[in-house]
């Protein structure tokens, strides 16, 4: 579904992504891992567009869609979640969720209808699916950060995506809320059958969702594959984990 | 649609304002009757300018120059052309919104404060034509004695067009703010990265707002010629853009009702405290610096603000 090969990208001479390999099959849960600065977020950006690469080739459905502008990309059935929360914070819940099933259904330019009414069923149900019904009248920027991570996801659902990114999901959440977004990840892909590609630096969790494992060191790729083969790779142990006891996976 | 879009607190409200309007012009002079419907023009104009400001997040520096534009253009359909003279009712907006077209190609491409930046210069270029073409547009004179249809010539029958016009306006531009337009440009406000992100064009977005705003600030040009019967370069200066900026603070950017109050407040203290010194825009300031203090959300704002921090508490004591 999505072949990333050999890409670059460099910010002033600082190679943030050096030749960076990542491939994702439809149906899959792939696991993106690797030390603070190895330009994981960086692939993110380049693979959603909001990045041009200086190098290589990013397929998706057999098409190249490097450099191609965001929005664009985000219609062709991608759409994503950010690390640091991201969303509109003046507008309520529901209204967050409603922006991006608008934009789907490509109402944007309907000028003279309510919107109150439109797209309230659709998402109501995204609401729902992540528990944030109840919320759905409150302002977005008063929630607490752990909501505000799992509306991030919430509004990316709004797309209706057929690969989902999220850029570390459950960053600055409680065990409580990291074990909530692992289910309902885990939801995302078994029930609704969506294809996701993340990143994360909670190994347990990655160890325990994750279907393929991309490991990321100073920009490269250096192996990908199912998270036993990831976990006895000697190269791995070395570069990431470390043989330290920081992850005991 | 009208249930969806009105509470009835709303409804009943804006019948009652309307109710009353419509028979001012039996109890007052013709000097209020006058004022009152210089607010409605001007008021018409702060709302236009709100719509891509406070709900599009654009920094919108000239919104004068499509207003002038609109008083300009219905002031030459009505001298030089033969066309009759609703006619120039109808296509003055549209000029603006041209304008507003052409500009906006430009100054989309731009964010924040850059396009507000580019947006003054390319407006005072429009300004400085109108300014110095005398045969065409009578120069930094003006134009004056602008033939109007008789139905509205007399002050009370353009108080009747002026009130009727703004209301109508007023609705329709109540119903694109919550149009899925006017959501996802609210989205464009708080996240353009993020609309991005959905798949929202942004620029086209905003190339429609500013085209729709200056379509209504060139309605609210028409009302101002119907007025005062005349035409003069500072309708399109870039200091009126900056008044009715202050407008919609004042009065409170994120309300939809509020840009109305601010140019009510506006047009009232530079009509009365005018009367006194030279120098109002000296009072202009110190409203403006109690403002930024005491009231970040404009009076509409804190009004609301308010009253709705005394229901939770009515209701807990009832």
């Amino acid at each position: 579904m999505l072949q990333v090969e050999a890409v670059k990208k460099s910010f002033d001479g600082f190679m943030a992504v050096n030749d960076a390999g990542l491939s994702v099959e439809k149906g899959e849960v792939v696991a993106v891992i690797g030390p603070n600065g190895a330009g994981k977020t960086t692939l993110f950006n380049l693979i959603t567009g909001l990045l041009a690469p200086d190098a290589g080739t990013i397929n998706y459905k057999g098409e190249n869609i490097a450099g191609i502008a965001p929005h664009l990309i985000c219609r062709k059935g991608i759409s994503r979640s950010y690390q640091v929360v991201n969303i509109f914070n003046r507008l309520t819940v529901f209204e967050n969720v409603q922006v991006a099933v608008l934009s789907r259904r490509k109402k944007t330019f309907n000028l003279f209808r309510p919107s109150k009414t439109m797209a309230v069923d659709e998402t109501l149900k995204i609401l729902d699916t992540l528990g944030l019904r109840d919320k759905a009248e409150m302002i977005s920027g008063f929630l607490s950060h752990g909501d505000q991570k799992v509306l991030e996801i919430a509004i990316a659902l709004g797309n209706r995506p057929d690969l989902l990114i999220l850029d570390e999901p459950t960053a600055g959440m409680s065990p409580e809320e990291t074990a909530v977004t692992l289910r309902l990840m885990q939801q995302l892909s078994g029930e609704m059958g969506l294809t996701i590609l993340f990143c994360e630096h909670d190994m347990s969790m990655v160890f325990s969702i994750a279907s393929q494992i991309m490991v990321m060191q100073q920009g490269r790729s250096i192996i990908q594959g199912p998270p036993d083969e990831v976990r006895s790779n000697q190269l791995v142990r070395q570069a990431y984990l470390g043989g330290a006891d920081e992850c005991s996976v | 649609m009208f249930k969806a879009l009105f509470s009835t607190k709303t409804t009943v409200i804006g019948i009652l304002l309307l109710g009353i309007f419509l028979l001012l012009p039996q109890f007052l002079s013709r000097f209020y009757i006058y004022l009152l419907a210089l607010i409605f023009a001007t008021g018409l104009l702060a709302t236009s300018l709100n719509l891509v400001l406070g709900f599009g997040g654009m920094y919108q520096f000239h919104h004068a120059v499509f207003y002038g534009l609109g008083a300009y253009a219905l002031a030459l359909f009505a001298t030089k052309s033969g066309l009759p003279l609703w006619a120039g009712y109808i296509l003055a907006p549209v000029c603006s919104a041209a304008l507003g077209l052409a500009l906006g190609l430009i100054t989309v491409r731009l964010s924040k404060l850059y396009f507000g930046m580019l947006q003054i210069s390319l407006g005072s270029l429009v300004w400085a034509i109108v300014y110095r073409w005398y045969s065409f547009t009578g120069g930094d004179d003006g134009i004056h004695g602008i033939p109007v249809p008789d139905l509205i010539g007399s002050s009370t029958g353009a108080y009747y067009f002026n009130l009727i016009i703004t209301g109508a306006c007023l609705l329709l531009m109540y119903l694109i703010v919550n149009s899925p337009f006017g959501r996802v440009f609210q989205g464009i406000r708080d996240n353009p990265e993020r609309c991005l992100a959905v798949g929202i064009n942004v620029r086209s977005q905003q190339l429609v707002g500013q085209t729709v705003a200056a379509f209504f600030a060139g309605v609210a040009g028409t009302l101002f010629v119907t007025v005062e019967g005349s035409v003069f370069p500072d309708l399109m200066f870039w200091t009126l853009s900056l008044e009715i900026l202050i407008m919609c603070l004042l009065g409170g950017w994120f309300i939809f009702m509020g840009p109305m109050l601010g140019a009510t407040i506006m047009v009232t203290l530079r009509t009365f405290v005018g009367i006194y010194t030279e120098y109002w825009t000296l009072v202009l300031g110190i409203v403006l610096m109690l403002l930024i203090f005491f009231m970040p959300e404009g009076v509409l704002g804190l009004v609301i603000h308010r009253t709705e921090s005394k229901e939770p508490a009515a209701r807990e004591a009832g």
